[in-house]
């Protein structure tokens, strides 16, 4: 059978079971796939030998009729999860030979649900961007070009080798996670599904952290129905994980009912950006349309703190990162700089630092370093916090008004070309979270649907925002949106 | 329930400068090792004395996607501190992080309690001599990781590294400036000692590190205490410099002195006192600047986004509560009360939970003040002799309550009863059955203590003739008597009969 690396995940789980094929030959199709997309630069770690080990156990689990969720289903792993005796190194010249002790939680729950690891996925350095541009790996590459235009894309960030292997179909699904909307604006980029749960429904133990008041894991897949699966594989009550929420994971395949009728979605004026492209307000108004025939009832709401998320984002995820990235001082693992003779310990970690964290991430750790300091934490750390809980108030105010979710653009364009926000302001770059980032700065799931493509051919997302905890809900109006969209495109091969 | 005695406060340490005399005003925080099998949030080890980086988790070791989870009995032990020391228990706590880079300290910053601490307001009552203590007021009390270990003296280029400290649970117990003199300070720690050793909090050993303190003293002016007191502005009192590290309540007073002595030089010399940090040198018994206010870290403290707050319910406080030990100055109040003791007898008795619990084992059934007598005179001293621990004592608490009795009863003379130890703490036994086997039981028969004095005195005419010139002599014939029987007789009647019969 040929062509299994472009099942999903639903698809091939059947054909497993009815025995069509093996998890071997899936993997063996995703192997090939991913020899072929050397291009793409999204795998940056191979681990074809464990999964081939993976896929014959997770055949011999078939065999025996005990087969969860995911058996034998080949998947791409970010490389900000911790995986054992395998590259975890974050897409960061610090973390260069790190070889985790240690598997994620994420990551051994996919594989205790059977599912095959084909490989570490590129990344932004420390998933701090927004195009993929800051790893160490160089770009991951968007498989969807612009139509009669050669030149090459990012697939957005920080998840960017995530998106573009699951676009291209080098693995039925990737993991992805999410502190601004890095789960997000790469999925609108390539045409996939991807959702940012509760925080606290994904485990972050064994995840490299970057901010932790605001990282999630969570699936990107080709269908909203995939990342039902593959989400209730991931996720779950965690010890390790203190922020770990202690509830009842309920069964997100079925509450896919697609029946969303008299479901309350919000449309919130403030998202309604100056300058936004017109083919995104569009896309919009369409998105809204279609949830409406679908029976949901449409209300203008308005979430009034919104044009403070970016900034507060940009001022708290900057000060955990500068102090989660603390540890990375070349005294115990990772890269350590060849010192001078006479050199201290201060020396050390400054040409360490220096050599092992590129720009982007000493940048933030910059920032955050400044805005945690004496004299100046009350007017932004604190300030900051103080806006992050007025956001997650608008949310509850409109939810408890009886919104059932809110339909927003998920970026304020589609892909952009790799290289050309290089001499842009770096707030340029930071823009592109400005409809995901309030969703982190809140807790609450979202998840970016494909919805169609702009002139150029190039993917649209919306993004559909839910109640906490109310992830099955929320995937269900966004399997309407789906279907109702009714995306199949795929990008042209050319890589 | 009697609380604790009355007592009156000690006058502070003055110190006659060349121009003024100056006081002292010394605050302090005591980093105390919570006593727990396991780290505060990796669940490693906390044994003492392994490997170097044996008790190390991959918490402990900040590898990349680590999280802290809380030992929720470091939690409790804070919490029983904090009762035992009479202070409020806040239901809502949180964790921040202390940002800075050393290599002892893998994840680059310390997990600490600055702006919510699990404890706040309580006291101390500082014991300074019988009827005169200081009343020492408690800030607060918070939880917090320690630190690893650096070497630097193993290789000529290399530093080497231990995390096995790394991680462990402190206390830190902040005390208001109100300690005022270098003894009151040092009475401060070993206060702070007996009272969390009482509790099983923390096993005080100054010695592996487990309880440390750092010392902030400054100096001032006669008067200007009273004006800080009364106003609460720390104006009114000197720059004060913190002493780190100090794990000897005799280099304490050193170097409180030290420091005094440094700051009231400068003062008078028209200077000014810099605000820094300071560290001891106990081989040239001085003080030297570790770094100053403008070297002072900015360690960026917010809070741990790892964590959440950390909510306790009252009745979960209020169970530790009921299972909190007597503490030592209830302790030390009944004792007086009940037994009758001297303060000074009851505080060496109450000073920790072994020495208490043996005399009471002693008292039990018989005179308390007795008891306590032999206890401290005869049981320590003898156990001092042997460099032996009141746990190791040979005498047990039954067989000295049994010396006691046969004592009071009137059975053993106080001499026989030193003999009767001495055969019990080396050889053992029952000291009623010795007694009885031994014929050692005193003889109160007058019969035969009349016969015993008539035949001395019949021996003794000479000397009979010069104790009636000189009665003090008299004590002779007792002597001669005692000695006749093996001193077994009773001496108070002993001395009636000699007295009655030589007409005195």
């Amino acid at each position: 059978m040929s062509d299994l690396n472009k099942l999903t995940i639903a698809a091939a789980r059947d054909g497993l079971k009815a025995g069509d094929f093996t998890s071997l030959d899936l993997t063996n199709a995703c192997l090939t796939a991913i020899e072929g997309a050397g291009a793409l630069n999204a795998f940056v770690h191979n681990t074809p030998d464990l999964a081939r080990a993976q896929a014959a156990e997770a055949d011999a689990r078939l065999a025996a009729g005990d087969a969860p969720a995911m058996c034998g289903i080949p998947l791409g792993i970010k490389d900000l999860f911790c995986t054992k005796g395998v590259d975890t190194q974050a897409a960061s010249r610090i973390l260069e030979g790190f070889k985790p002790e240690y598997e994620s939680t994420i990551t051994d729950k996919l594989f205790a649900a059977g599912a095959v690891m084909l490989g570490k996925l590129n990344m932004d350095e420390f998933a701090m961007g927004s195009s993929n541009e800051t790893s160490v790996y160089g770009t991951a590459v968007n498989p969807w070009k612009r139509s009669g235009d050669d030149s090459a894309l990012t697939p957005g960030g920080s998840s960017g080798g995530s998106a573009a292997a699951v676009a291209a179909d080098l693995c039925l699904a990737a993991t992805g996670t999410d502190t601004g909307g890095s789960i997000r604006q790469p999925a609108a980029f390539t045409g996939t599904v991807g959702i940012k749960p509760t925080y606290g429904r994904c485990s972050r133990w064994g995840t490299v952290a970057f901010a932790s008041s605001l990282d999630q894991a969570g699936p990107m897949t080709k269908t909203v129905r995939d990342s039902a699966i593959m989400l209730q594989a991931m996720c779950g009550f965690d010890a390790k994980d203190s922020t770990s929420a202690n509830l009842e994971v309920p069964d997100f395949e079925a509450m896919l009912s697609g029946d969303i009728k008299g479901k309350v979605i919000g449309i919130p004026k403030e998202y309604r950006m100056e300058g936004m492209p017109a083919e995104i307000e569009k896309l919009w108004a369409e998105g809204t349309a279609m949830l409406k025939d679908a029976g949901a009832q449409i209300r203008d709401i308005s979430l009034p703190h919104t044009k403070y998320a970016l900034p507060a984002y940009y001022v708290i995820a900057p000060a955990e990162a500068s102090s989660n990235l603390a540890r990375y001082d070349g005294v115990r693992f990772g890269h350590r700089a060849t010192l001078a003779a006479g050199d201290g310990i201060d020396d050390m970690y400054e040409k360490t630092r220096a050599e092992g964290f590129g720009p982007e991430v000493q940048r933030r750790v910059m920032i955050g370093t400044y805005v945690l300091s004496a004299g100046f934490y009350d007017a932004y750390y604190n300030k900051a916090r103080r806006v992050r809980t007025l956001i997650k108030r608008d949310f509850e105010t409109v939810f408890a008004d009886g919104v059932d979710a809110i339909l927003t653009p998920a970026t304020p364009s589609a892909a952009f070309g790799l290289g050309e926000m290089k001499n842009a302001d770096p707030v340029q770059m930071y823009l592109n979270d400005v409809f995901t980032v309030t969703v982190n700065l809140a807790g609450l799931p979202g998840v970016s649907v494909p919805a169609g493509l702009d002139a150029k051919g190039l993917p649209l997302g919306l993004q559909l925002i839910g109640k906490p905890w109310d992830e099955g809900d929320l995937l269900n109006i966004a399997h309407s949106l789906e279907a109702r969209a009714g995306f199949v495109s795929k990008p042209a091969k050319w890589w | 329930m009697l609380d604790h005695l009355e007592f009156t406060s000690p006058e502070p340490k003055t110190i006659a400068g060349a121009t003024d005399d100056w006081e002292l005003v010394i605050g302090m925080e005591i980093h105390a090792q919570v006593a727990s099998k396991a780290k505060l949030f990796s669940g490693a080890s906390t044994q003492f004395g392994n490997e170097p980086n044996a008790n190390v988790a991959f918490v402990d070791a900040a590898m990349p996607g680590m999280l802290p989870v809380i030992n929720e009995y470091c939690v409790e032990q804070a919490v029983r501190t904090g009762l035992g020391l009479k202070a409020q228990i806040n239901l809502f706590s949180a964790f921040d992080r202390k940002n800075y880079f050393y290599p002892d300290l893998p994840q680059g910053y310390q997990i600490s309690q600055l702006y919510h601490p699990i404890v706040g307001e309580g006291e101390v009552i500082v014991d300074m001599a019988p009827g005169v203590a200081r009343l020492v007021r408690i800030e607060r009390i918070h939880l917090e990781q320690d630190a690893g270990k650096s070497i630097h003296d193993m290789d000529p280029n290399m530093s080497f590294v231990d995390l096995n400290r790394t991680g462990v649970a402190l206390m830190e117990i902040v005390s208001r400036p109100d300690i005022r003199g270098p003894e009151e300070a040092a009475a401060y720690v070993l206060k702070m000692r007996q009272i969390l050793r009482y509790l099983g909090t923390c096993d005080g050993n100054m010695q592996n590190g487990n309880m440390r303190a750092d010392v902030n003293v400054s100096v001032c002016r006669k008067g200007q205490y009273e004006k800080f007191a009364a106003t609460g502005d720390f104006s009114h009192l000197g720059t004060r410099c913190e002493i780190k590290n100090m794990n000897s309540t005799r280099f304490i007073q050193l170097a409180i002195d030290y420091e005094a002595r440094r700051q009231i030089a400068i003062l008078e010399d028209g200077g000014e006192i810099d605000q820094e940090t300071r560290l001891y040198d106990a081989d040239k018994n001085e003080t030297r600047s570790m770094r100053s206010k403008e070297e002072a870290h900015d360690y960026r403290y917010f809070p741990d986004p790892d964590l959440l707050p950390l909510e306790i319910e009252q009745a979960w406080v209020d169970d530790i509560k009921a299972s909190l030990p007597e503490l030592p100055d209830d302790k030390k109040a009944r004792f007086v009360r009940d037994f009758g003791l001297s303060e000074y007898d009851a505080g060496v008795l109450t000073a920790d939970t072994a020495n208490a619990a043996f005399f009471e084992g002693v008292a039990a059934g018989t005179d308390g003040k007795l008891a306590a007598n032999w206890v401290i005179n005869e049981l320590f001293g003898r156990l001092k002799k042997d460099d032996a621990e009141i746990e190791n004592s040979p005498v047990s608490p039954a067989q000295l309550g049994g010396i006691v009795k046969l004592i009071k009863a009137g059975d053993i003379s106080g001499k026989i009863a030193k003999d009767l130890f001495e055969i019990v703490y080396t050889e053992g036994g029952d000291p009623a059955e010795i007694v009885e086997a031994r014929g050692m039981k005193q003889v109160t028969d007058t019969g035969a203590i009349e016969a015993a004095v008539d035949a001395v005195i019949a021996d003794n005419p000479a000397q009979v003739e010069k104790a009636k010139a000189n009665p003090k002599l008299a004590g002779w014939f007792v002597g001669q008597v005692m000695k006749s029987t093996g001193g077994k007789a009773n001496p108070a009647a002993v001395n009636a009969l000699v007295m009655q019969k030589l007409g005195l």
